[in-house]
């Protein structure tokens, strides 16, 4: 079987700062993996380098067995990699058409856009897939107007309406309320139904136990463990989290009351 | 996922509430043009109703309104140019070495919009592969082109009167119908040329979209540094451009050209409602702008007062337009 996305022994530093080593990585076809870990962990540098957004210091990638040397992000679209950063990734003074197309605006030969049918296609991603029903919001309403769970349902629509295969949510639950979070965690099981791959990174393991179907715990910018989450119990895999966090490894020795979290 | 027959196509209804929305700046700064036009007419009839004043401003504004728009694109990229007025002056260079030379009036004209094009690239590049801020970068590339200048020319100023035979003259200075300056109907394609980029382009997308969130910008793909380096080159052949107009105007090229336009240019764009935070901005704007900067000299001195007053009232009315634009803007929202 071919995997959509394999990592193979990526490493990525920034001046000294080491902040991926040997990471092996797998995305399976109609699957979705949960990316655990503390802040600084990787999580987030991982996902970029999947993304093409940053290119690694050393190590391999393989989109659907074949390698692929200096992913950019455009190539990465291409190969189908699409993702939903939070609402950081839009542009608030632009109007809602401007971007769900952001850089990739349908244009002719020369450049000159398609604006027309962008407006149409945003309307009609508004109605069907956004749930946006006041008539005070049109494809023209500046982003900056809308609330927290508009702007993640943009970010949304936009990686859904380019037919991407692998999707890669950056944190979505970040700052929505229950009922959007709840959508959110609805849409991902969604991507699965269809028969897609998704990436999903976020800090609540609630969240990723509850649609993963493996979670992969990075750790010090290497991969600590992995689990199929049919095989681990919600509590075992909390316990193991705290374990890494505290101690580096899966089995060593907590300090009591791991669990009233010694936030620092 | 292109199945479009379930929804109705969006109808982009006309409402009142809607256009004042999406062109409150463009609005506001209309009419502060009209109001202080309408003042003019009011307290010089004499100057204001007759048409010889609106031909004196189409001949002189248009040299420092042509910068302004693709000034108006570094601005809204969150970029800005402090040295297009020595690139206008170096390109002059560019023009009058080429023509000693070769003799080619044709090939003068060429050489100057490549000198400007090369100047603004440099910029470009100081800016994007270097990381100086455009502010600085541009201080520095001012004094280094107008010192290239004064360096190239020894100091002196010459006669363009070769020119006058040439087709460039007519073409870019001289009189339709006898009356109508061609430099305004260069300014008109500029203007037009810069608001289809800016509003009709995908290129304009990304100018709007790096000055508003680079990141945003970077993680969508955009190749933020590309879109920069085209905007200062822009910037840079638009100004020799202009260069060549204004002294094949006068038939005559000073080391000092260029002098004196910096601020009439960036106020344009900022009184036209352009955002110096970038992501937002109009290339109405700018032109109304322009307009405004361009007849406060004469009329100040048509209503009757004196030259001294003309940079008050500039300060007065950039000062009261940015507030404007301000208050606009966070209303409108």
């Amino acid at each position: 079987m071919t995997y959509r996305i394999e990592l193979k022994k990526v490493s990525k530093s920034f001046g000294e700062v080491q902040a991926l080593k040997d990471i092996d990585f797998k995305l399976g076809q109609n699957e979705v993996v949960g990316l655990l870990g503390d802040n600084g962990a990787g999580k987030s540098t991982l996902i970029k380098i999947l993304t093409g957004y940053h290119q690694p210091t050393s190590g391999e990638i393989y989109f659907n067995g074949e390698q692929v040397e200096n992913l950019t992000v455009p190539k990465a679209r291409k190969l189908g990699v699409e993702t939903v950063y939070q609402e950081r990734a839009l542009a608030e003074l632009q109007t809602l058409w401007r971007n769900i197309f952001l850089g990739r605006e349908l244009s002719n030969p020369l450049g000159f856009m398609d604006i027309k049918k962008m407006k149409d296609e945003t309307h009609r991603l508004m109605i069907e897939s956004m749930g946006f029903t006041s008539s005070a919001v049109t494809p023209d309403s500046p982003i900056g107007t809308f609330s927290g769970g508009e702007k993640q349902g943009v970010a949304i629509v936009r990686a859904l309406y380019f037919n991407a295969d692998i999707i890669i949510l950056d944190e979505p639950t970040m700052g929505l309320s229950l009922k959007e979070t709840r959508k959110l965690l609805n849409f991902v099981r969604g991507i699965k139904g269809a028969g897609k791959s998704a990436v999903f990174i976020d800090h609540n393991i609630f969240h990723v136990y509850n649609v993963a179907d493996r979670v992969i715990v990075i750790d010090r910018g290497m991969v600590a463990g992995e689990f199929n989450t049919s095989d681990i119990t919600l509590d075992d895999l909390m316990d193991k989290m705290y374990r890494i966090a505290e101690t580096g490894s899966f089995n060593g020795a907590v300090e009591q009351e791991y669990s009233q979290g010694q936030q620092q | 996922m292109t199945n479009t027959e379930s929804t109705q196509p969006y109808q982009d209804k006309f409402s009142l509430a809607k256009f004042v929305r999406s062109n409150g700046t463009q609005l506001g700064i209309f009419g502060v043009f009209i109001t202080l036009w309408l003042i003019f007419i009011f307290a010089a009839p004499d100057t204001f109703l007759a048409s010889n004043i609106y031909y004196a401003f189409m001949s002189t504004i248009p040299f420092f309104a042509i910068m302004a728009m693709p000034l108006t694109l570094a601005v809204i990229a969150g970029e800005m140019d402090l040295s297009f007025t020595s690139i206008m002056a170096m390109g002059m260079i560019a023009f009058i070495l080429t023509y000693d030379a070769t003799s080619s009036v044709a090939l003068a004209f060429i050489a100057a919009l490549l000198m400007g094009t090369v100047a603004g690239f440099l910029n470009g590049i100081i800016v994007v592969i270097f990381g100086i801020p455009s502010l600085v970068a541009t201080i520095g590339t001012q004094f280094f082109w107008r010192g290239a200048v004064l360096v190239l020319s020894e100091g002196r100023s010459g006669s363009l009167g070769y020119t006058r035979a040439s087709l460039l003259h007519p073409v870019l200075v001289g009189k339709i119908g006898g009356v109508f300056p061609m430099q305004m109907v260069w300014l008109i394609i500029v203007t037009i040329a810069m608001w289809a980029l800016l509003n009709k382009h995908r290129f304009g997308s990304h100018v709007f979209l790096i000055g508003d969130n680079e990141n945003s910008a970077r993680l969508m793909g955009i190749n933020a540094g590309r879109v920069r380096i085209i905007v200062f080159s822009l910037i840079g052949a638009i100004s020799a451009f202009a260069g060549v107009i204004a002294s094949l105007y006068v038939t005559y090229f000073w080391p000092s050209l260029g002098d004196g336009y910096l601020l009439r240019t960036l106020a344009s764009v900022f009184l036209g409602g352009t955002s110096v935070f970038g992501g937002a901005g109009t290339i109405f704007g700018t032109f109304i702008g322009a307009f405004i900067i361009g007849a406060i000299e004469a009329a100040t001195v048509a209503v009757g007062l004196t030259g001294f007053w003309t940079q008050l009232i500039y300060g007065s009315i950039i000062v009261l337009s940015v507030i404007m634009h301000s208050y606009l803007r966070r209303r409108l929202k």
